[in-house]
């Protein structure tokens, strides 16, 4: 790793932290109800929006009633995307008279936005049509987003509130989340990001003249559209000049800023934040990527202001930091480090300053190795999935950090409001079973953890591994499956065991290789990012439920403290453990042989 | 009193040879049934033996010999986690058989015609059953809770109603019920016996060691979850081992897919088998060490959460204090020589068969070298206490001697026409603000002084208080005593809370307001009055020489009557619970070195490249894979003894004695298996097995 490459990272870990408070405190205002600074002009569209939709705010709901009106709330946000879908050729905003998705694809990124997990089996610019991309695409963006937040703040009422059976009111988390934090964050990002460059236009696709003519062979079509071949079956090539080229455009920075912000990170074209459009310079780079990790990394500050004690918050963050510089200073330095068979062929890899040196592969120049790798594991400690290089191009090991941050569960840091419940729910396996190491009915945070609780988490943490790994192997099962793998081997099998590991755990991003939008990998796919979505938030929020009911314990000095390093330390070592001894045959198939075989080791 | 436990070494004969008889018969796959891990085992056991056959007849994707060594060891497997819960069987079945059989500490009197005079034999109290009648002379204790039919004499109950002067039981009326453990102070009684003593709480107990009737207590079905959770997630891991060893075969071709005895042997390797295999003999074993400290416990719930008291109510007397309150100092009124008040002291309890009236005359005997003397050669009438007047004492020579509490004696002299003495106020407070009961002797109307009784506090008692504070465990007196007086104790005791003047209603309600906290309550308590309370508390010890409704109320029995044995009681739930975490821990732990052993083995022929992780340097694949499954089974025999004798407390704090742990079973279950796998490998090679 070079000077800059640490310099980076630093300032960029730094200046995550030094916002973690200011804007989790802002958001524990906002939950608890109490007044922020936006008050006077947020209020009222507040009001306006529960009197439109017949809600009472100052219902109570138990939490089955919570979880209902998340599940019909976040059907009907994917029904709305699906239907967008099929009728967008007959619907407004469709400059490029975009035509109308097919049903599998459909449903697979209905299911994708609904669920935050923002998978996209299309191209952006050549699939969606402005509307689609506005009322159905950044919506979920923001919705999907609020309702992590909302499952969330109502776990953490779990653990405030005693000998009740509500927890809280899921119209008014949601419309919190979106109106007061959401919605600001976005539209400063936005406005920032369409400073830098990122383009915000309602205008049809600009055909733009390029600098210099370029002229090329392609293979040449008949009439019926199959490339011509001569006596030899060769294909028969025809030159052509390009003079100009089409430029996509749309209302890009708009959803840029959600996009990352809501940690979804569906891009508004296909290659994501690599394209220049969507992620022009290094400030809007480092903005993006901040905003990936700003909300989850702050709302821990936001649990600990919750449940009175902050020192419980920061102890979760310093535990997702911990990990997440960790695999940081393994994944940059294996991009750096390039590939030794190239350095048989003599190639200089090293870094000087005419290169960057390293595996450069798939990687914008721009942004440089360190930028694209940290990206890589930014976006894929949250449940983000934007990419601003490609990682299906990255070293073995390179590829295997952003793929294992997916298969942990994505709790460091991960999805907003999602993340930190995941991490939660580690949290109570890791104080069962310390407490049952020191004798105690175990409790976190006062309240105690028994059999049910047990129950619900040991499945929040079952469903990911099931839906990656069983996924995995129904892929490379069957002919349809393994028909899409480009590249067969121990790098094909990387590739599905990612889109699984991103699906399953609803990150989103890619590795590419496999071509994913068939209806096979469509279904699959959709049905995994909704079971881990789901299946996640409702026994979540039986938790929830469960705690609000119980007794509060107080601190004595049998109860072990949770905001200790060695807490912490039993925390990471809980979230790993589980992490690798689930993927370790897995990846050892993957990534590990693709290493090893590339290092030539015997 | 106490009883010695049976002294049984941790692998008794006897028991071994039962215990291996019953492993095999554990082997029924109901019993299996109801542990999921093990079941698993016992699931892959019986595929690797079809295996093996199929192989036999020559169609096996392994060799013969190697499949049915693994299906050996996979059977070993079960059969070490049965024996492990048999032997946690037999020793605890041992225990109680021990406990029934030995005699209690009160032997009665069994009466052969229900009437005084009858010739009577000796028989052991715990024999004795309901509609027994049994004599009971001066002296004797009462063997159980009984009527009176016949008879009348003055009982002293301080062990159960901490009150200290003796009551008159009679038959017939309000007064003719007995209970057990108290004594007999003069005369006879003749009682009719009206309960079963003991014998419910052991069969009870009895019932929780035996498999076929074990619940699992709270914690256990908690844990169970977790280790299902565990063995589902591994199950995932090494079923869908199988398509992705037969695409990496398809695209790399090369080398054999994976075979299902490896995948077996893998899948019984991660599952959580250690602490699987021995969760039913810690929770048994657990049981088993509570008897041994001669605690009977109707519930396993109860020895749970005994680790998880954080509030402990005492009763003071017999508790914190000696039964019996002693005289210590006479303190006389102005024109009153100590010596004269000591002497009409001495004469006023000299027939005084209590134990605070014989502290009386001893102490006079002590102080003034008072001889004791005869009551009846000094021609002196004996006044005997009452319920209605509160005082004794003794009339002679025309002198009316008198003592009792303040304010009974109070009443006697202003009766007599005289007035109490104003500053005799203040030293009857000076003296209850020492935590000590006042008790004022008078001589016809004139009033002579105070006779201090002061509670003695048991010895050793304050060092035990600190130990259950170092356990985070609040320890609160209750008495009947006013509020000086109990604040003294208290404070002389080193306890951190005291509830004076203390009603059941009161108690009851102190224990409420406690749970509503969130607090766990501990209540030891022997009298009827405490009953209500022991129903109400978490964990509730019933004095073995308490009433038979405070053990009913209970649920646990202490043989010993020693109200300080809850320290133990929590060292034992505590250890339940540690010995599980720890061994969890352990288990899962030792998964990291099963891997490196048997991911390189299992795709040796398909990515030769992946024998760099083979760190042990395992001779062959088919040994690595051997010496994992065989470390597997071996440490569960390994563990036995541990998981019998439960691993050590100590008040140390939460967090150190996390960290302590976590290095023993943690990072010692990420070391210990390399260690062994690498071992029995090296012995595997080296007796050419391999």
């Amino acid at each position: 790793m070079t000077s800059n490459s640490y310099f980076q990272v630093i300032v960029y870990v730094v200046t995550l932290l030094a916002l973690a408070k200011p804007l989790g405190w802002y958001m524990a205002r906002v939950y608890e109800g109490e007044s922020v600074g936006l008050n006077r002009l947020l209020a009222p569209i507040e009001r306006l929006m529960y009197r439109l939709s017949g809600v009472n705010p100052k219902e109570e709901m138990r939490w089955t009633d919570y979880a209902v009106g998340l599940l019909v709330f976040n059907l009907l946000g994917a029904l709305a995307v699906f239907a967008l879908q099929r009728l967008q050729a007959s619907l407004p905003f469709n400059p490029q008279h975009l035509s109308g998705i097919s049903p599998d694809s459909a449903f697979n990124t209905a299911a994708s936005f609904a669920t935050n997990t923002n998978w996209q089996g299309y191209s952006g610019e050549v699939t969606m049509s402005y509307l689609t991309q506005i009322l159905g695409l950044t919506v979920q963006n923001f919705v999907s987003a609020a309702t992590g937040m909302a499952v969330l703040v109502a776990l953490i009422r779990g653990f405030t509130r005693r000998n009740v059976d509500t927890i809280g009111n899921f119209w008014v988390d949601l419309t919190r989340s979106t109106l007061y934090i959401l919605m600001p964050l976005s539209l400063i990002l936005a406005l920032v990001l369409a400073g830098q460059g990122v383009v915000q236009t309602f205008n049809s696709y600009q055909a733009v003249p390029l600098v210099e003519t370029v002229s090329y062979e392609q293979p040449k079509l008949g009439v019926d559209g199959v490339a011509l071949q001569d006596a030899g079956g060769k294909p028969v090539m025809e030159s052509v000049e390009a003079k100009e080229q089409v430029v996509a455009v749309g209302p890009a920075a708009s959803q840029v800023a959600i996009k990352q912000l809501g940690t979804n990170g569906g891009g508004f074209f296909n290659v994501n934040s690599a394209h220049p459009l969507e992620n022009p310079t290094p400030l809007s780079n480092f903005l993006e990527m901040l905003s990936i990790l700003l909300i989850p990394g702050a709302l821990c500050y936001t649990f600990g202001m919750m449940v009175g004690d902050t020192r419980q918050g920061w102890a979760i963050l310093t535990a997702m930091t911990l990990v997440f510089v960790v695999l940081v200073f393994i994944a940059v330095p294996a991009e750096q480090s390039g590939n030794p068979a190239l350095a048989a062929l003599s190639v200089d890899q090293s870094a000087s300053i005419s290169q960057s040196g390293g595996n450069m592969e798939g990687k914008e120049t721009r942004f440089g190795i360190t930028n694209s790798a940290l990206w890589a594991v930014v976006t894929t400690a949250a449940s983000n999935g934007s990419v601003n290089a490609m990682h299906d191009s990255f070293t073995p090991i390179g590829g295997m950090v952003p793929m294992w941050l997916m298969q942990i569960g994505e709790v460091i840091f991960g999805g907003v409001g999602s993340g930190l419940y995941g991490m939660i729910m580690f949290a109570i396996v890791a104080v069962f079973v310390s407490g049952l190491m020191i004798g105690r009915t175990p409790e976190y945070l006062g309240k105690k953890i028994e059999a049910y609780e047990m129950k619900m988490a040991a499945i929040t943490i079952l469903i990911p591994p099931l839906m990656v790994l069983g996924g995995t192997a129904l892929a490379v099962m069957v002919e349809v499956g393994k028909a899409s793998v480009f590249n067969p081997g121990a790098h094909g099998f990387s590739e599905v065991l990612y889109a699984f590991s991103s699906a399953g755990n609803n990150n989103g991003s890619a590795f590419g290789g496999i071509s994913a939008n068939t209806p096979f990998y469509n279904t699959l796919l959709g049905l995994a990012m909704l079971f881990s979505r789901f299946w996640l938030a409702v026994p979540v929020l039986a938790i929830a439920g469960s705690l609000a009911a119980k007794k509060k314990v107080p601190v004595g000095l049998g109860t072990l403290p949770t905001h200790t390093p060695l807490f912490i330390a039993l925390l990471i070592g809980t979230v790993l453990m589980v992490g690798a001894l689930t993927f370790v045959p897995a990846l050892a198939l993957g990534p590990v042989v693709e290493h090893l075989q590339m290092i030539g080791a015997k | 009193m106490s009883q010695k436990s049976v002294s049984t070494s941790l692998f008794d004969r006897e028991i071994l040879g039962a215990a291996l008889v019953d492993s095999f018969r554990k082997l029924a796959p109901q019993q299996q049934w109801k542990n999921p891990v093990m079941f698993v085992v016992y699931s892959g056991s019986l595929l690797t033996t079809l295996l093996w056959i199929q192989a036999l007849n020559g169609e096996g994707k392994d060799p013969a010999n190697f499949i049915l060594a693994v299906t050996l060891w996979l059977w070993g497997t079960v059969l070490f986690a049965n024996f492990a819960e048999a032997i946690a069987e037999g020793r605890s079945k041992a225990q109680a058989a021990f406990l029934r059989s030995a005699k209690r500490d009160i032997a009665a009197k069994k009466l052969d015609e229900p009437r005084y005079g009858e010739n009577y034999s000796k028989v052991a109290g715990s024999s004795l059953r309901r509609g027994d009648v049994v004599l009971i002379e001066a002296g004797d204790f009462v063997p159980g809770d009984g009527e009176v039919i016949e008879g009348v004499a003055s009982v002293d109950e301080s062990a159960i109603t901490g009150e200290s002067a003796p009551v008159i039981r009679e038959s017939g009326g309000d007064f003719s019920s007995v209970t057990g453990g108290t004594r007999v102070l003069s005369d006879w009684l003749v009682v009719r016996v009206t309960t079963n003593p003991g014998e419910a709480f052991l069969d009870r107990m009895i019932a929780m060691v035996e498999s076929a009737k074990r619940q699992k207590t709270p914690n256990e079905i908690a844990l169970t979850i977790l280790l299902v959770a565990l063995t589902l997630i591994f199950l995932m891991v090494t079923v869908t081992l199988l398509p992705f060893s037969l695409y990496a075969v398809a695209t790399s071709g090369a080398g054999q897919p994976i075979t299902i005895t490896v995948l077996v042997a893998l899948l019984v390797c991660l599952i959580p088998t250690t602490i699987g295999g021995l969760l039913s003999a810690i929770g048994v074993a657990g049981i088993g060490r509570m008897m041994q400290k001669n605690v009977i416990a109707t519930s396993g719930r109860a020895v749970e959460a005994a680790g998880d008291i954080d509030v402990l109510l005492l009763d003071k007397t017999g508790t914190i204090t000696l039964g019996n309150r002693q005289a210590s100092a006479f303190i006389a009124v102005k024109g009153v020589s100590e010596k004269e008040l000591a002497d009409a002291a001495q004469l006023a309890s000299l027939a005084d068969e209590t134990p605070e009236g014989r502290s009386v005359v001893i102490l006079a005997k002590q102080k003034y070298g008072f001889r004791e003397r005869d009551v009846h050669t000094l021609g002196a009438t004996f006044v005997h206490f009452s319920a209605q007047t509160r005082m004794s004492g003794v009339n002679i020579e025309g002198r009316q001697i008198r003592k009792g509490a303040a304010d009974a004696i109070r009443g006697h002299v202003e009766e007599l026409g005289s007035k109490f003495p104003p500053e005799f106020r203040k030293l009857v407070d000076d003296v209850a603000r020492r935590g000590s009961t006042p008790l004022v002797v008078s001589e016809g109307a004139r009033v002579l002084g105070v006779i201090e009784l002061k509670d003695i506090v048991k010895g050793g008692i304050k060092e035990r208080f600190a130990e259950l504070r170092q356990m985070g465990i609040k320890t609160i007196m209750i008495t009947g005593d006013n509020r000086l007086t109990a604040a003294a104790i208290a404070a002389e005791a080193g306890v951190d809370d005291f509830l004076a003047e203390a009603t059941p209603e009161m108690k009851l309600k102190l224990i409420r307001q406690y749970q509503a906290d969130g607090r766990l309550v501990a209540m030891t308590g022997d009298g009827t009055n405490d009953a209500p309370a022991l129903a109400q508390a978490d964990v509730a010890v019933a004095m073995n020489s308490g009433t038979q409704a405070a053990k009913e109320a209970g649920n646990m029995v202490d043989l010993d009557s020693n109200p300080t044995k809850l320290i133990e009681i929590v060292e034992t739930g505590k250890q339940m619970l540690m010995t599980r975490g720890a061994l969890t821990t352990f288990s899962i732990a030792n998964d990291v070195a099963k891997y490196f052993a048997i991911i390189p083995a299992a795709f040796a022929t398909t990515y030769p490249v992946l024998n760099v992780l083979n760190v042990m340097h395992l001779a062959t694949p088919a040994s690595a894979i051997l010496s994992a499954v065989i470390y597997n089974a071996l440490i569960i025999v390994a563990l036995i003894p541990l998981a019998l004798k439960g691993i050590n407390y100590r008040p140390i704090g939460a967090a150190k004695l996390l960290q302590n742990n976590l290095l023993i079973y943690g990072v010692g279950g990420l070391i210990v298996p390399f260690i062994g796998i690498k071992a029995i490998d090296l012995f595997l090679v080296t007796l050419g097995l391999v």
